[in-house]
């Protein structure tokens, strides 16, 4: 099932620090730790770094993170917005979901210059996931 | 279906290129 979104979605390569030939390819990435994932856009430009061991359904939730993450570098909002909501919705049993919900509010107000999805996506957080690091993030903007 | 991993970092850079994907780059200290 990943291994088929991976297909669908990226170029994959693998570096295996056992094999003396692919170790070159640690030091270009900057991996430090195994295992560790850098996620490219097609212009060969880092956007997404996952380091350590995450559960299968937590990795798929992320690399859908770092797919939206390249979106969002182009600062295509409107395209952002549903990529992070769909993250939200599909996933919201995984730590992706808190960090979707804030993207989802950031990409809603870069789109549309409306503050107001900032605040509805902060007093979600803190509903939904209110010890998360992300609701921390966003409690800056809880109605007073 | 397992995941075809290229172990050629340019030929990856080349391939996502020309098919406008992302690339995943999987650094594993798996046994070979």
């Amino acid at each position: 099932m990943v291994s088929a979104f991976i297909h669908e979605h990226f170029v994959p390569f693998q570096a295996n620090v056992n094999d003396p030939a692919q170790r070159t390819a640690f030091r270009r990435f900057g991996a430090l730790w195994t295992p560790s994932v850098v996620i490219l856009n097609s212009d060969g430009e880092e956007r997404f770094r996952i380091e350590g061991f995450l559960p299968t359904r937590e990795f798929h939730a992320q690399l859908h993170l770092a797919l939206a993450r390249i979106v969002a570098a182009r600062k295509r909002w409107a395209d952002a917005e549903p990529l992070y909501a769909r993250i939200a919705d599909e996933f919201s049993d995984t730590f992706a979901a808190p960090q979707a919900l804030y993207w989802r509010g950031v990409a809603g107000y870069q789109g549309r210059r409306d503050k107001t999805a900032l605040k509805a996506m902060a007093v979600e957080m803190k509903q939904r996931y209110p010890n998360d690091e992300w609701a921390i993030r966003a409690a800056v903007w809880l109605p007073e | 279906m397992s995941v075809q991993w290229m172990n050629d970092a340019d030929a990856a850079l080349a391939a996502a290129k020309a098919s406008k994907k992302a690339v995943l780059l999987d650094f594993t200290a798996a046994p070979t």
